[in-house]
């Protein structure tokens, strides 16, 4: 078994592939910067967002529900805001009534709480817009081209490379753990062992991928050395990306830096 | 697969406030700009692809889960380990790497709050880790058990303290109020930085009996880590005091993060509903609560500590 799965890219020739991964980049973090920059309660701007990365969902060719899907995955973090709904100060939009107590759920915390949900929820759809389109490597160009330091680039894409080839090494690690230990396949029994004993178990496990992973490492570092490598990470120069292509990162902008003023002006 | 604690640790886009999110790229980047200078300088050529495969390794090392109670998990987050095994500097990069391919390509944390999710798992988490492990191995004067205890504190540490950090940045947005966000998160995270000691000592345990030249027991500390000691230190401290403090004084908070525009909020806000965490019989609120916090730290120390001895003799007797 390999792990794959874990490569969230769907090959496409959609428009959204097709574009520059630098102006995919620059769009996705200038619309999550939008999302949040919006103020609370901006529902119409919310509205216009979701329109506009779903109209990018929907060229991408990746299908309706695709990201939509996956975003929901994202979610679980709203817990964190769950509380303004108690605490958040102004009027009250409403007493729950749980038994004796009653618990007053305060207008304010709720609109807060939704508009930190819906903002989460719409920046999570542009990331995962942004890795379904986009291949690792040509983020790796992308992330040169936006001049972060090549020797961060360097590592990332090393990692890249060989986070399929080690996660498959964690695989195999569970699945000698699973033949050499008992499981009854119900439920109601408990774990084997003490707490403590299954965690230093997965301690050792841990332990014996970071030796594999340092193994494996002085064998690349001798096969690089073998092909030339210098302790200069080299790469190909950087594709122009097409004018057309520049002129729809600027409109972009452009379009997202209207809707917020309207929205600050009008929505707020 | 998926635990809970991915969740509370890696702060998604849209729960920090704009201005929250992009002040803390600055600490990050110019921690991040250090780290670089100091691991272009410090180690050859050898290092890229160690540092990319271990980043690579980390990552995988988080499938490792195990079986704690009723259907639920701990998996490594393995900041401690890597600043053990890498050192400090060489640790932040590699931990940034990690946190960056989680942010871009699993949405595991979000694109602009990861300045904050940098600070809190790269700048704080190794830092914290750093400064405790060099302290307890300091004083074991080289014997294993400053190894096994230094790793475990180192740990336990870094993990409440980064989950501390990620707490107050919730609350300066306003996004969850401080008098909650606060004790859940370090309540929640003083459960999972056990765990994470206890896979972080039985991997140290695994490479000690493996391949002891990896630990560079007793070698020179890189340039600079005297810096990281201390930073860490100032920021555990730091966030030991300011975490109860804020929690006890949510409004304090508020008002502070209104006023230098974290917040657009519209009144100041009246916390009511939830009980303040405390002590009985002493009057100022925080500081029982700084008590509160200091005897519940004291504690879990002390049952690390146990575990850690009880791992010792039972390792010594043959």
């Amino acid at each position: 078994m390999h792990v794959h799965f874990l490569d969230p890219y769907r090959p496409r020739s959609s428009p959204i592939h097709t574009l520059d991964a630098r102006i995919k980049l620059i769009l996705a973090g200038a619309f999550i910067l939008t999302a949040a920059l919006a103020p609370n309660g901006a529902w119409p701007l919310y509205v216009l967002l979701f329109a506009l990365v779903y109209s990018a969902e929907l060229i991408s060719d990746l299908g309706p529900f695709y990201v939509l899907r996956r975003a929901v995955l994202a979610l679980p973090f709203v817990l964190a805001a769950l509380p303004l709904i108690f605490t958040a100060p102004g009027p009250r939009l409403y007493l729950l009534h749980l038994g004796a107590i009653s618990i007053p759920l305060s207008e304010a915390g709720v609109v807060r709480f939704l508009s930190v949900s819906l903002k989460s929820w719409l920046s999570v759809q542009a990331a995962i817009l942004l890795s379904a389109c986009t291949s690792f490597p040509d983020l790796l160009v992308a992330m040169r081209a936006l001049r972060v330091p090549r020797l961060l680039v360097a590592i990332i894409g090393l990692m890249w490379r060989y986070l399929f080839v080690l996660a498959d090494e964690a695989l195999r690690l569970l699945r000698a753990r699973e033949a050499r230990s008992g499981d009854s396949g119900d439920p109601r029994l408990k774990a084997g062992g003490t707490l403590t004993w299954r965690a230093r178990v997965a301690g050792g496990m841990a332990g014996s991928l970071f030796l594999r992973a340092f193994e494996r490492s002085d064998r690349i570092y001798a096969a690089m050395v073998a092909r030339g490598y210098d302790g200069e990470p080299r790469s190909l120069s950087v594709p122009q990306a097409p004018p057309v292509q520049w002129a729809l990162l600027a409109a972009a902008l452009l379009l997202l830096a209207a809707l917020l003023a309207l929205a600050l002006l009008f929505w707020a | 697969m998926l635990s809970m604690d991915q969740y509370a640790m890696h702060i998604p886009d849209g729960f920090l406030s704009a201005v929250v999110a992009i002040l803390f790229w600055i600490p990050s980047v110019t921690v991040l700009v250090v780290a670089l200078r100091r691991v272009s300088a410090d180690l050859g050529e050898r290092e890229v692809p160690m540092m990319g495969v271990l980043a690579a390794a980390i990552f995988a090392a988080q499938m490792l889960n195990f079986t704690v109670a009723g259907g639920t998990s701990g998996h490594l987050i393995g900041a401690a380990l890597a600043t053990i095994l890498l050192g400090p500097w060489a640790a932040i990069l590699v931990l940034t790497c990690v946190i960056g391919v989680q942010a871009l390509i699993f949405q595991d944390g979000g694109l602009l709050a990861m300045g904050a999710n940098l600070f809190n798992m790269a700048v704080v988490g190794v830092a914290v880790a750093y400064a405790i492990y060099r302290l307890v191995s300091r004083l074991a004067h080289g014997q294993k058990w400053g190894l096994f205890v230094g790793g475990f504190a180192a740990a336990w540490t870094s993990v409440v303290v980064a989950a501390l950090a990620a707490a107050l940045e919730l609350a300066l947005s306003g996004t969850s109020p401080a008098n909650v966000a606060i004790p859940a998160m370090g309540g929640i995270h003083m459960l999972i930085g056990i765990g994470e000691g206890l896979i972080t000592v039985g991997a140290l345990a695994f490479l000690y009996t493996a391949r002891r030249d990896l630990l560079k027991l007793g070698a020179p500390q890189p340039a600079g880590s005297r810096a990281i000691l201390v930073g860490g230190l100032l920021l555990a401290l730091a966030l030991a005091v300011l975490s109860p403090l804020a929690s006890t004084h949510p409004d304090g908070l508020m008002s502070v993060a209104e006023r230098y525009g974290f917040l657009s909020s519209e009144q100041p806000p009246l916390y009511t509903l939830i009980p303040h965490y405390a002590l009985p019989g002493i009057s100022n609120q925080a500081l029982s609560t700084i008590l509160a916090g200091m005897i519940g730290a004291l504690l879990v120390l002390i049952v690390a500590l146990a575990v850690a001895y009880s791992r010792r003799s039972r390792q010594t007797r043959p």
